[in-house]
């Protein structure tokens, strides 16, 4: 026999750990349709039973307020799981009950799990579950979902209710006698007109219209707009009556009855208090430290610093294993394969590209790692109780900050794990705030940039220049977030309301698991983009290549200068390995023959379609002070960031450059005509805040749900960047910076 | 016994919620998380920038930004 289980609860009360238990490793990570919620998926088997379970979004009530309650409430009327296993924390037993008191409302089939009862045991509070389970009408199976306690007595109770009912009673609870009494008038008319009746209880439907539920009532204005309005007028003659006798809203009064029936039963003997719920818990002490006003943002700093050291230090071995192994690939690969495009192609487009993929991947890991470990202990929720009142003030949200840092709110970071950080953030218009800005942060790959720059026209001023770039991202980020949220992501804050959970020592398994979810999800589903970008990327900045004429010039020229030294140092350098001592004339003949081909890689690099786009843009580039050489080196850098310093390097016919030695490149920038201080300041202001690299953008996309955030992220960055560069350069240029 | 607005409460002070007087999403979310008139809280502390607040309600913490805090009216010894 097969059956469906989904898994419900409120945050923090131990679901995903029990479906950990409960699945192990064979899970399957999914999005509901048409949005960004998390799918998860998995099976249980036990005596020959097959168990499909299905983990709902944590929820502490079923409104139609949030995406996660709308999913969950969908997911049960549309799929009808044979069971809803209810995850309730015994340690906090009330507020777990409200969510429970509105699933047995919608009658379904169910069993309740009584997760933490050590833990409330501890707190001094005790529980009578076959009390709990009488009284309410379900299965109550006690459960450690840390330690998989309980979790085969929990399927058979799930297998045995799944096997006896199909459809069970609605619970009714009594909301008072306005209330009650429009409910049986409602009730009246929903089931005479059988008004949704298919999809949900009758009162239930009643109750949705009573507490202003616009999901439901758009339902019912599309199946019978006039026993919907029938439904409107009851609800709005009972709020105005509400209103005038007792100045209190119908879903208060709904919300004030589900507690109080929660608190009789408690009162029913349920619940026994050894201690008073006001006493302090080891989490409080450790809250009075970690939070403290003085030592709190101290302890953060440190905390945050140290995410980025593990993230960024750490990967930095694995990120080195794949570079040579990608590097030897692209080595073994140039040797056996005869020069032409083909060779290109797979070099520069296909290994370069999988190693871009790939390049991420222990970043990745290692920083969805360090944030599950600062989730799941609770402590990102004291990150952003610190920080809420700061960052509300540009319109985003206390975690914002997560993603701000790793994305190189300390110089360094990358914005492709910094954007999938954003995932903490459970506000949808903050959120998108936040993703949205976090590419502005300095990534590891803009430095060599500024570096070629610093170098080259502010070396005495080295430190203080890195610093006021890491400012000028902070506040750029911020207030563009600030008028992203007062424009087009315009809408009221999302209330804080907040739970602190206790500070838990998270379970090996539970991050292995969610790292490596997170990344096997990047690998499948952006890596794909990722590598088709990066070919019409390498097409762009190949084609059309250098016409015939050309490029027998430069054979020409070629032929020329071997023709001009005796052929004994011809065969010399031909035959000579990578380390063998030459004679001065060979060493010479490989300098001019090196001057030429990367006059020849320029040539083709002007000529091709990256090329023409940077030439035919210096009209407008050159406001800002950039000529067509810089803008072909930012068109590169949409690849990568780093990009931008190899290609200057061909495009000033240096041959490669590599970004990390780039020494005599700035020397060239530092004496060409046309550059100076201020055109380099110029470019460190566009490069900080232009389109985030295509792999960003990719995560943009899949992070946001939407091509349409990624195509504005590029078109939005690059303006904000022009014009804060071109407003630099000219106001620079007027009062004599230019010079 | 006098009432108080939730903002106006010392870290410590204990009181009996009498009234939430917000509907619509905000309303709903401090209402789901048992702050119904009749709830006792607490205020436990406020972040090193004095705001939001963190209440002990029912047995757990939770957080409240002041501006929303304002719509939730305290009986005090």
């Amino acid at each position: 026999m097969e059956t469906t289980v989904a898994l419900a609860g409120n945050p923090n009360s131990g679901k995903t750990c029990l479906f950990n238990e409960l699945t192990g490793a064979r899970q399957h990570v999914g999005n509901y349709p048409g949005v960004t919620v998390e799918k998860k998926e998995g099976k249980f088997t036990r005596n020959g039973h097959t168990i499909h379970i299905v983990d709902l979004p944590g929820t502490y009530s079923l409104t139609a307020y949030s995406v996660e309650e709308v999913v969950a409430r969908d997911f049960l009327v549309n799929d009808r799981p044979g069971v809803v296993i209810d995850i309730v924390d015994a340690s906090n037993l009330e507020r777990n009950l409200y969510l429970t008191v509105q699933f047995l409302e919608m009658g379904f089939p169910m069993v309740i799990a009584l997760n933490m009862g050590d833990v409330a045991k501890k707190r001094g509070i005790d529980i009578d579950i076959e009390k709990l389970s009488i009284l309410l009408g379900v299965p109550v199976i006690p459960t450690i979902a840390r330690t998989g306690n309980g979790k085969e007595d929990l399927m058979d109770a799930a297998i045995r209710i799944a096997q006896e009912e199909k459809q069970r009673m609605p619970l009714i609870v009594s909301y008072g006698d306005d209330i009650d009494g429009a409910l049986i008038e409602m009730e009246e008319i929903i089931n005479t007109n059988v008004f949704l009746t298919g999809t949900y209880p009758a009162r239930w439907i009643a109750l949705k219209y009573l507490e202003g539920d616009e999901q439901i009532m758009s339902k019912g204005q599309k199946r019978n707009p006039g026993v919907s309005k029938q439904l409107e007028n009851i609800t709005g003659r009972v709020s105005d009556h509400l209103q005038k006798t007792l100045n209190i809203y119908p879903e208060a009064i709904i919300a004030d009855h589900r507690f109080g029936y929660i608190n009789a039963l408690a009162r029913q003997g349920v619940i026994t208090l050894r201690d008073s719920h006001d006493r302090l818990y080891t989490s409080d002490k450790i809250d009075k430290v970690v939070t403290n006003r003085f030592l709190g943002p101290i302890i953060m700093i440190g905390v945050l610093m140290g995410l980025y050291h593990f993230t960024f230090t750490y990967s930095e071995v694995p990120v080195g294993w794949l570079e040579s192994f990608f590097g030897w690939l692209g080595n073994a690969v140039s040797t056996h394969m005869p020069d032409g495009l083909l060779r290109s192609l797979v070099i520069s487009g296909i290994i370069d590209g999988v190693g871009g993929v790939l390049g991420f991947v222990p970043l990745i890991m290692f920083m969805f790692f360090g944030i599950a470990l600062l989730e799941d202990s609770g402590y990102l929720a004291r990150v952003a109780f610190m920080l809420d009142r700061v960052f509300r003030v540009f319109g985003l949200h206390g975690s914002s900050v997560m993603a701000y840092i790793v994305s190189g709110g300390i110089a360094g970071g990358c914005a492709v794990p910094g954007v999938m950080a954003t995932r903490t953030l459970k506000s949808p218009r903050e959120r998108l705030a936040t993703l949205l800005t976090a590419p502005f942060m300095n990534c590891g790959a803009k430095l060599p940039v500024f570096a070629l720059l610093i170098a080259a026209f502010f070396e005495k001023h080295e430190a203080m220049m890195m610093l006021v770039i890491t400012l000028i991202s902070w506040m750029g980020a911020l207030l563009i977030a600030k008028l992203l949220r007062s424009t087009i992501i315009k809408g009221e804050a999302m209330p804080f309301v907040m739970e602190l959970p206790p500070y838990r020592l998270p379970t090996f398994r539970g991050l292995a698991i969610h790292t490596w979810e997170r990344t096997w999800q990047y690998i499948k589903k952006a890596g794909t983009i990722i590598l088709a970008i990066s070919v019409i990327l390498w097409a762009m900045m190949t084609f059309p290549g250098l016409p015939d004429s050309q490029r027998q010039e430069f054979d020409k020229e070629r032929t020329a200068v071997m023709a001009a030294v005796n052929t004994d140092t011809v065969h010399e350098l031909e035959a000579a390995g990578d380390n063998v001592e030459l004679s001065l004339g060979a060493v010479e003949l490989r300098g001019h023959l090196a001057a030429i081909d990367s006059r020849e890689a320029d040539a083709g690099l002007r000529n091709s379609l990256a090329g023409r786009t940077g030439i035919a843009l210096e009209s407008v580039s050159k406001w800002a002070g950039f000529d067509w050489r810089t803008n072909i080196a930012l068109i590169g850098g949409f690849a990568a960031k780093e990009v931008v310093v190899s290609t200057l390097g061909t495009a000033y016919s240096l041959g490669d450059v590599d970004p990390e030695e780039s020494g005599s490149l700035s020397e060239m920038l530092s004496k060409t005509p046309g550059w100076s201080p201020l055109a380099a300041l110029s470019l460190i202001i566009f490069t900080i805040f232009y389109a985030p690299c295509f792999v960003t953008v990719v995560m943009i996309v899949r992070e946001s749900g939407s091509w349409k955030w990624g195509l504005f992220s590029m078109a939005f960055n690059t303006l904000v960047a022009f014009l804060s560069a071109v407003a630099v350069f000219q106001i620079g240029s007027v009062i004599g910076m230019g010079i | 016994m006098t009432i108080l607005n939730m903002r106006e409460m010392k870290e410590n002070q204990s009181g009996k919620i009498t009234a939430v007087n917000v509907r619509g999403e905000l309303g709903r979310r401090i209402r789901d998380m048992g702050l119904v008139p009749g709830t006792e809280v607490k205020v436990l502390g406020r972040a090193p920038l004095f705001d939001p607040v963190a209440l002990r309600v029912m047995g757990f913490t939770l957080t409240l930004r002041n501006n929303e805090a304002d719509y939730i009216d305290v009986e005090v010894e």
